[in-house]
């Protein structure tokens, strides 16, 4: 109970507080101003952005380090919208995050008045769940069922609108009020017995099993149980883009990545599999190909907390709803060593043929740098990307050994990301070194947050691969449509390095030689003092392999570069 | 999923929800995102105030439908999402239509009328409203012999839908 009257404003950030934040990251505004003020006394830490969504990708990279919700607030109308970005991305790949947003007072909803936007109904697809506060004494309570919601079961962001007569009126609540979820059953975490030893037994017959690990496994936290269960049954596993870090990529029976660019290995095994097992991955397009005809000869398990992606994309033998960390608990009891002695050696005899590699001639290639920072860092660094070449070269060299050190965009393909959430990872984690691995596109879409990053001293060590081009785009344009370059071209970008000391404790370095990558990395590593950007000039035309097209299946991979005169077909997939 | 194997039966589905402000809209928006048509809704508070019964009839493939029912239980504010298209389920529809009748003609409505247990809720020298209930079923059969006389207007409740037995709904 309240011992003195407080706003609503108070009452929100005081219940805040009680739920162990941290940090806000935000950008102020009319409609928010009583809850700004609010923060003035609070122990909160408030982190004031350039553009508010960079203030949602900062969140957003917070809970992907830590595991803990991140939380964003803005005010209404552009403020609100500008999130937008930000909360898609989140709920694509499942990150708890709090949107707090300002709004017009409540008498004036819905009339159109100054910096109102209806952002309930706008941000309604892409949230998990959101509010429009209606009284001052509902504050706590809504905001306790945000942070119970946003991070259980699948997590996903929780956008909350509050009219300003409700953050500036007198609140005479309950601080800690119950709450009212009479609908929400966070999914169900424990496996039903009888499926997992049914998944156990089809286990037991497969003498070429994959696993197939993916964000989810993460989430819950079942990295060490996945690797008992792997060592136990001597099964490979493959990760997903987002599952880089569910099982160490260094390890024996690790495939890496597969998909679209993933390793020619990974994809391989997955054609000639008589068993898949993923555990939290929802067999997004970028992975399966073709749906219909993936691993269609295989016993296919889906191991998933939400039901929902049941059937979602491709039909399965064994669908099993638990926590993936419980089900791989549950299924350890069952199973046995597997007779997998023939499988692993086919798979070795994959990984010696169709290694990832890339030519050192030439000009200075993203990849050699990628594998030097590998070497140097030996895994023992939060890797964030942006999106496009530079990203997928990133997942394939630079190994990920430990969960939530692999940050990336991956069902939205949010470019601009990379910067904030480096920035945001840097402030959940402060003693692991960020590196951010951008394009020169992406980079530029949200570099104005080395304002951000520049004001705070935070070390984020950003890595601009400049190919002047927006790389992946154009090397669709160049194997798919006869190299007509169209909107690809960004000649005449500014010096990173130079933009980048403009700001205080800002450091830039240019790297335009293979033979100095290492020596710009060791100067970029000792670097502390706030953030630096190492502008990479590298060459321009270079492109992802291996790759499976669009839409195809996976035994279309193209493992490099086809030949200048094989004419290939537009993809029929999506992007 | 393939298209070959759609199969665009029309269905009835029911939705416990919590009666707050937006669950319909995050419903529909379900709906709507997949490309399906709400053929008709009924929404209205259960026994208990604190919850509403919606009732939605939609056509599609049912393997469209079976994703759209498990995103839709996934909500936060939704108990409960059931398909009762295939199950042995009570389905009544209500519908008012008002004819446009003339003295010679209202003894072969009124014996139409008879025939499907309809009501007449209004008459007049020149028109009457009459009310049909039951199975929409029926309510198709008896309004195809009423469109023989000048439908003027016609409006339907949409189904509602309830499980038999001692089974909820």
């Amino acid at each position: 109970m309240s011992e003195k009257t407080m706003t609503g404003a108070e009452a929100l950030v005081r219940c805040l507080e009680n739920e162990g934040v941290e940090y806000i990251f935000g950008l102020s505004g009319g409609a928010a101003l009583p809850i700004f003020d609010a923060i003035v006394e609070s122990k909160i830490k408030l982190i004031l952005v350039r553009h508010e969504q960079g203030a949602t990708h900062m969140a957003d990279g917070y809970a992907r380090a830590t595991g803990k919700p991140g939380v964003v607030l803005v005010t209404s109308g552009p403020g609100a919208t500008n999130t937008i970005t930000g909360i898609l991305t989140a709920h694509m790949d499942s990150v708890p995050m709090i949107v707090l947003t300002g709004q017009t007072i409540s008498p004036m909803l819905g009339k159109d008045a100054f910096q109102e936007a209806d952002v309930f109904g706008l941000t309604m697809p892409v949230v998990k769940h959101s509010y429009l506060i209606k009284s001052t004494e509902s504050i706590p309570r809504v905001l306790r069922e945000a942070m119970h919601i946003t991070s259980s079961g699948r997590p996903g962001p929780v956008l909350i609108d509050v009219p300003k007569d409700f953050s500036a009126g007198e609140f005479a609540g309950d601080l800690y009020p119950e709450m009212d979820l009479p609908g929400f059953s966070p999914d169900s975490v424990e496996p039903d017995q009888t499926i997992v030893r049914q998944i156990a037994e089809a286990l037991s017959k497969s003498r070429k099993p994959v696993i197939l690990a993916g964000h989810g496994a993460l989430i819950s936290g079942a990295e060490d149980v996945l690797r008992q269960l792997a060592e136990k049954m001597q099964a490979p596993v493959t990760n997903t883009l987002l599952g880089k870090g569910a099982f160490p990529e260094s390890h024996p029976l690790s495939l890496g990545m597969l998909g679209m660019h993933g390793t020619a290995y990974a994809n391989k095994a997955l054609v000639d599999c008589d068993l898949v097992m993923s555990v939290g991955s929802r067999f997004d397009d970028r992975i399966i190909g073709k749906a219909p005809l993936f691993c269609r000869d295989a016993v296919r398990i889906h191991i998933d907390i939400d039901p929902s992606e049941f059937g979602r994309m491709i039909q399965c033998d064994h669908y099993c709803q638990g926590d993936a960390k419980i089900v791989l608990e549950r299924l350890l009891e069952h199973v046995g060593e597997l007779n997998t002695k023939k499988w692993l050696t086919t798979l070795d005899g994959y990984k010696r043929r169709y290694p990832l590699t890339y030519k050192k001639r030439g000009g200075l290639k993203m990849q050699q740098i990628l594998d030097t920072l590998n070497t140097m860092t030996g895994g023992d660094a939060i890797m964030v990307t942006d999106v496009g070449q530079h990203q997928m070269w990133a997942a394939q060299f630079c190994r990920t050994e430990k969960p939530n050190t692999w940050l990336s965009s991956g069902g939205a393909g949010t470019m601009g990301y990379g910067l904030p959430a480096g920035i945001g990872a840097a402030f959940g984690k402060p003693k692991s070194p960020v590196w951010v691995i951008a394009g020169d596109g992406g980079f530029q879409m949200t570099m104005c947050e080395l304002a951000t990053a520049a004001i705070n001293k935070i070390p984020v060590k950003v890595i601009v691969m400049n190919n002047r081009y927006l790389g992946m785009v154009r090397q669709w344009q160049t194997m798919f449509y006869d190299d007509r370059k169209s909107g690809v071209d960004l000649e005449g970008n500014p010096d990173f390095a130079k933009l980048t000391e403009a700001f205080p404790g800002g450091k830039g370095f240019t790297l335009k030689r293979a033979g100095d990558i290492r020596k710009v990395l060791e100067k970029a590593m000792a670097y502390n003092d706030g953030p630096c950007v190492i502008n990479a000039i590298v060459e321009k035309t270079d492109n992802v392999f291996p790759m499976i097209p669009a839409g195809a299946p996976l035994e279309e991979m193209l493992i490099s570069e086809p030949k200048s005169n094989q004419k290939l077909e537009k993809p029929t997939g999506s992007t | 999923m393939s298209e070959t194997s759609t199969n665009m039966a029309i269905h009835t589905i029911s939705v416990y929800v919590a009666n707050k402000p937006g669950v319909l809209a995050r419903i529909a928006q379900i709906f709507a995102r997949r490309g399906f048509n709400i053929d008709s809704l009924v929404v209205s508070p259960s026994s208990d105030g604190r919850y509403s019964r919606m009732t939605i009839a939609s056509q599609g493939s049912a393997e469209g439908l079976e994703q759209i029912i498990l995103q839709v239980s996934k909500l936060v504010d939704v108990m409960h999402c059931m398909d009762h298209s295939t199950g042995d389920a009570i389905v009544r529809e209500m519908a008012l239509a008002k004819l446009r009748v003339t003295f010679e003609q209202r003894t072969e409505v009124l014996q139409i009328c008879e025939h499907f247990g309809c009501k007449t809720v209004d008459l007049t020298p020149t028109a009457m409203t009459v009310m049909v209930t039951g199975p929409s079923e029926k309510l198709d059969a008896c309004l195809a012999m009423l469109r023989q006389f000048e439908l003027v207007e016609l409006v339907r409740t949409g189904k509602v839908v309830m499980a038999r037995g001692d089974e909820v709904t």
